[in-house]
């Protein structure tokens, strides 16, 4: 809740300014029932139709204002609550896209995405409803009590005794009550779980002819959550009647005392009369706090996962290091790396030396694991090595802002991401490329062709997962991305798997004539995608098993001339 | 700019709000026992709680002579009624509660049950085009709104209606001539509400599109955020989240801001109705014709009167918001689903596996045919290689083949029969199908491999890890063939789940495979096992291989060559290397 406060504080003038018109606007109408009081206890004896008819238009201007100032109040606390998710979902956002990669690894995106959609949205539930009925509710309890103080002390005491046993009640709710609604909603995630999973195995599902089973599964989890559902409500919703039965009754016996009082001349009838009045006030903001209670309940425990994004900070800094002066581009000397959350022993990747000039190419093999794509994530430091030192250009990388580190950088990973924009907002990802620059990555790329032939050509949109393009015009397009900026370092992960061996060959013929000067580091399966490479890296289970050309490596690593026969590469 | 544009979330066919409530209503329809008993239960309780004024205000006119005339044996029979009256009242509304949460609950978890099981009827061409995350609002949050709306608005609205009616009647009782007053503030508040309601429709429909498209960029991009990071333009993402969010927050505001006079204003109107009671009533009184206690029961009742008024606007309020929630609901469960098995559609059985595509047209979208009359046959036990450039098709095939699509001209038979004639379910198990995207479940391994082949012993399941050379792996494993496979679990690479997932084809005992460059994951050292697990594997079945390596091709009984949606060229490796055409030049740039 803290976190959520912080962001409050920002609208303090507003909240001070809609919760003093709301203060005002219960007072006025607390004031309705006490000039009911005032007319039947003393007017009406008056037999004046002028007073009765003076006061009756008060308790009208009374009721005006009330509208008005709840009005008011109620939209500048909307103003607030809206205002401050605004800033929240900002901030979020930011703090995830400014998050280390082993922090997003250890959120998960769907609890990252959740968070951001879901969790912001009950909080604003809790701001809106503290701010509207937060203050109302114990102005009106409290001021109910005090102006049945003021008509009758000792009615008033009556009511004042039942306030324990309120107390105990909203005790009992949130005891029991809290546990409850979190059980609910992990099953909300089991489902959530199952639907996402349906929805990415549909092939599986359908060619296995197993909908029935699916069925069967999600009916298990739809009943436990329905079961949980229940329990909760029907648990929590023995809070209302109560509350509202133990105030009646106070009221009976008030009608009790109060008629004794009458009879000895301490009260008089009005009053009681007022006293209802006030206990209905009173039962309402009751059921109210109730209500506040169960979305605070909600709106809490989405605080908490809202705070504990905030409050996570970027592991990775800038720190300063010595420049050495090279004519390698790139260097890994002696570089190790264990993925946090892996024992100590396993190092996903060990004692990896290798270097490469301005111009040249890397090509990287190795058995799926082998730590491959891991190479890759620690040069764009997407996480930190733990022992030895990667230089660009001769500074050590962690010395060099993210920014520029980055920017000098095309790539493609493997299942790479599209989005439902359009092909040219697609390849320029929010650089800012001119025109020019983007269909001369896409000719490099040969996917100008068939983009020219989509309705709008640069300009065609994409649907959601880029549903609207083949397997092979998606990469060609992720491919255009990673051309359009003129790397210094190009660098494709496995980025032909999805191509056919012949439009992969060309790619390699344009990629070698158009980008001499960028240095490039490609991933493969296929011998025949890296066999001209400068320098080949080949990998096993994170260790070196081979580093040289083609015709070296053939005679010095086992593995390598291994892979190669299996391929057909050698005979 | 980057991303969609909001503004189309909105623009589309209006569905009628009052046949979304009648779609509603059949739901509750289903368990009218439960709503008749629950109408019984808060009709009686209301009456009670009725009854409290009237009771109260009897006891205030046994007050009302004053000092030292009240009647006490009145006042104490009128209270302990009052007691008795309202400890009925408080049980039943318990007991309303837990009625109309379970109806709501039954309600909801038929609905859920509904959207899943029409998500499970649809074409998967429907998969193809949505996104998870909308679709999961859908069945979450839409169906979680309904839900509330079901178990707290309607009861509302109906012991609202009873109350009022109820509290007009003892009304009249009381005084006629009081009652005059409503004619200024019901038909005030009928107003009010009507002209309300009507604004903040529109209001509440766009507030659920900016949301929705609030989220799906969120879910967009945050998934792809390591690319983004990759090339540093988070800035620009975060700018255009910007967008989104104030677009969202504006109408989110604006639906608010309207929605805020709502409550005040039924609050005001009620006001009213009390100065005009008391003003009117004094004078009543003056005149003698009304006692005191009329005048108290007749606020009490005008407050029970106006309470319900005020709630049932507020009601009215969130079904707005419910009848979006809805709508959104309906629209998934009107989707078309995937067209049925004709009557006659006959089980296919014993198949041999002979398979003829014969003139087959076929388009995603209308405008752009994929495949352009293609014609070919597999015969029993062949291997037939589909390859062709990227796009040109090949994944096409496989589709029309396993019906995910239909074609839209021509014909595709399996052993004589057209595909078309034969139930989808007999015609899917006649294959097997690795796809190049693995699919695993939460669950364990063991469940993970023997997923479509129900009682499939353990040895069997071991066998199959076995062959395909993962066996080691997983009894390296602490729990075994039980280790549950998790969504967040890093224990298991790419490359694993891809040889769980032919073990899982391993299983399954059919006269036809599919496989859809489904080694291009496997690591190269693992593709030897792979590929003498395939061999065994692809023995005695008609196999479609969409490959890329030159291995599997060489071996194949035909190639098929697509380019541009047509068969260019077919025949053996051997024949098609003479041929000198499209597939010589293939193989020939792979050694460039």
């Amino acid at each position: 809740m803290k976190a959520i406060f912080k962001y409050l504080s920002g609208y303090t003038s507003l909240i001070v300014f809609s919760m003093s018109v709301k203060f005002i606007g219960t007072i006025t109408e607390l004031f309705i029932p006490y000039i009911l009081q005032h007319i039947i206890d003393v007017i009406i004896p008056m037999k004046s139709i002028e007073k009765i008819l003076f006061w009756g238009i008060l308790m009208l201007v009374c009721a005006l204002l009330t509208f008005v100032l709840n009005v008011i109040a109620n939209r500048g606390a909307s103003k607030v609550a809206n205002s401050v998710i605004y800033n929240v979902r900002r901030d979020l956002y930011g703090h995830i896209f400014n998050m280390s990669c082993s922090e997003v690894d250890h959120f998960t995106v769907p609890s990252l995405i959740s968070r951001i959609s879901s969790d912001t949205y009950n909080v604003r539930n809790m701001i809106g409803m503290l701010l509207r009925v937060g203050i109302r509710a114990p102005i009106l309890i409290i001021g109910g009590i005090i102006m049945t103080l003021v008509l009758d002390a000792v009615l008033a005491s009556i009511l004042i005794a039942t306030v324990p046993f309120i107390a105990l009640i909203i005790v009992f709710l949130s005891r029991y009550g809290i546990p409850l609604y979190s059980s609910v909603q992990n099953a909300v995630d089991t489902l959530v779980l199952k639907v996402r999973e349906f929805f990415s195995g549909i092939r599986v599902v359908k060619a296995l002819s197993q909908v029935e089973t699916e069925k069967d599964n999600f009916e298990k989890i739809n009943t436990d959550l329905s079961r949980r559902e229940t329990k909760a409500t029907v648990t929590l919703g023995i809070t209302n009647p109560v509350i509202t039965l133990i105030l009646n009754i106070a009221l009976a016996i008030i009608i009790m005392i109060g008629a004794y009082r009458v009879n000895e001349g301490l009260s008089e009838a009005g009053k009681i009369i007022a006293f209802m009045s006030y206990f209905t006030i009173i039962t309402n903001a009751v059921t109210m706090i109730n209500r506040i209670f169960t979305n605070y309940t909600k709106g809490s425990a989405s605080a908490v996962r809202i705070r504990e994004i905030l409050s996570s900070t970027s592991d990775i800094k800038v720190i300063p290091q010595d420049h050495v002066d090279t004519d390698d581009y790139i260097t890994f000397s002696n570089v190790s790396f264990t993925y946090s959350g892996l024992s100590e022993g396993a190092k996903t990747l060990d004692g990896i030396n290798f270097s490469l000039k301005r111009g040249e190419t890397l090509g990287i093999i190795g058995a799926i694991g082998s730590g491959k794509t891991t190479v890759i994530q620690l040069l764009l430091r997407f996480y930190d090595i733990s022992e030895g030192e990667i230089r660009i250009d001769g500074d050590d990388i962690i010395s060099i802002p993210l920014k520029d580190l980055r920017s000098k950088i095309g790539i493609v990973f493997q299942n790479d991401f599209l989005m439902s924009a359009t092909i040219a907002e697609n390849i320029s990802l929010g650089r800012h490329l001119n025109n020019e620059n983007i269909m001369k990555a896409a000719k490099i790329a040969h996917a100008e062709e068939f983009i020219s032939q989509k309705e709008n050509g640069f300009e065609y949109r994409l649907e959601s997962k880029a549903a609207n393009l083949s397997g092979g015009q998606k990469q060609r397009i992720l491919l255009s991305r990673a051309f359009a900026a003129n790397p210094e370092l190009l660098i494709l992960d496995d980025s032909s798997s999805a191509l056919d061996y012949k439009t992969d060959a060309m790619l390699r013929k344009e990629i070698n004539s158009n980008f001499k000067n960028t240095t490039k580091i490609v991933i493969a399966q296929r011998i025949s995608s890296i066999r001209h490479a400068d320098k080949i890296l080949v990998l096993e289970n994170g260790k070196m098993a081979g580093y040289g050309d083609h015709d070296t490596l053939l005679k010095s690593s086992a593995l390598y001339y291994e892979i190669a026969k299996t391929q057909g590469e050698v005979q | 700019m980057i991303g969609r544009d909001p503004l189309s979330y909105v623009s589309r066919p209006k569905a009628k709000k009052s046949r979304t409530l009648l779609r509603l209503g059949k739901y509750v329809w289903r368990y009218k026992w439960f709503v008749i008993l629950a109408a019984f239960l808060s009709v009686v309780s209301n009456l009670l709680a009725l009854l409290a004024p009237k009771l109260s205000g009897l006891a205030i006119d046994a007050i009302s002579p004053g000092q030292g005339k009240v009647e006490f044996d009145k006042v104490l029979y009128y209270v302990v009624l009052i007691i008795i009256c309202y400890a009925i009242s408080a049980i039943f509304t318990y007991l309303l509660t837990v009625i109309m949460v379970n109806l709501s609950q039954k309600i909801t978890l038929s609905m859920r049950r509904d959207v899943f099981s029409k998500l499970t009827s649809l074409p998967v061409g429907f998969f193809d085009r949505h996104q998870a995350g909308d679709i999961i609002s859908r069945i979450s949050y839409d169906i979680d709104m309904v839900n509330t709306s079901l178990s707290q608005d309607f009861v509302t609205l109906f012991t609202s209606s009873i109350t009022i009616v109820g509290a007009f009647i003892s009304m009249v009782m009381i005084s006629p001539l009081l009652l005059s007053v409503f004619l200024v503030t019901i038909p005030l508040s009928i107003l009010f509400t009507l002209r309300k309601t009507k604004k903040l429709h529109p209001l509440y429909r766009k507030r659920s599109y900016a949301l929705g498209a609030l989220n799906g960029y969120t879910e967009e991009t945050i998934t792809g955020q390591k690319t983004v990071k990759a090339y540093g333009t988070e800035d620009e993402f975060i700018e255009m989240f910007d967008k989104y969010n104030s677009d969202a927050t504006a109408s989110c505001y604006n639906s608010d801001y309207q929605g805020s006079v709502v409550g005040p204003s039924v609050n005001f109107i009620n006001n009213i109705s009390i100065s005009l009671i008391s003003t009117l009533g004094a004078i009543l009184y003056l005149g003698n014709r009304l006692k005191l206690g009329d005048i108290s029961a007749f606020i009490l009742f005008s407050r029970k009167f106006a309470g319900p008024i005020s709630e049932i606007s507020t009601v009215f309020n969130e079904l707005q918001s419910s009848i979006a929630a809805a709508e959104r609901v309906f629209g998934l469960l009107d989707e078309p689903e995937e067209v049925r098995d004709s009557d006659n559609a006959e089980i296919l059985d014993g198949v041999c596996g002979n398979v003829e595509f014969k003139n087959v047209s076929f388009g995603y979208t209308e405008d752009t045919l994929i495949l352009k009359n293609i014609s070919f046959t597999a015969g029993e036990g062949e291997q037939i290689a589909i390859v062709g450039p990227t796009g040109a098709g090949k994944t096409t095939i496989i589709n029309l083949l396993m019906r995910f699509y239909d074609v839209n001209d021509g014909q595709i038979f399996i052993d004589g029969k057209e595909i078309r004639s034969v139930t989808r379910d007999s015609l899917r198990k006649a294959f097997t199908m690795v796809l190049q995207d693995t699919w695993l479940f939460d669950g364990s391994i063991a469940d993970n491999i023997s997923y479509g082949n129900e009682n499939v012993s353990l040895d069997k399941i071991k066998h199959a890890a076995h062959v395909v050379g993962i066996d080691k792996y997983i009894e390296s494993l602490p729990n075994g063939y039980d280790t549950r496979i998790t969504d967040n679990g890093i224990n298991i690479s790419k490359g694993q789940k891809q040889l769980l997932t032919i073990a899982r084809a391993m299983i399954n005992d059919s006269r036809m495979l599919i496989l859809d460059e489904a080694t291009s994951n496997v690591d190269t050292r693992t593709e030897e096992y792979v590929q003498t697990a395939m061999r065994k594997l692809m023995e005695n079945k008609t196999c479609f291989v969409i490959a890329h390596r030159l291995s599997t091709i060489k071996n194949a009984d035909k190639i098929i060559v697509i380019n541009d949606g047509k068969i260019v060229e077919c025949g053996t490796h051997e024949e098609l290397i003479c041929a000198g055409g499209t597939y010589a030049s293939m193989h020939a740039s792979q050694f460039m």
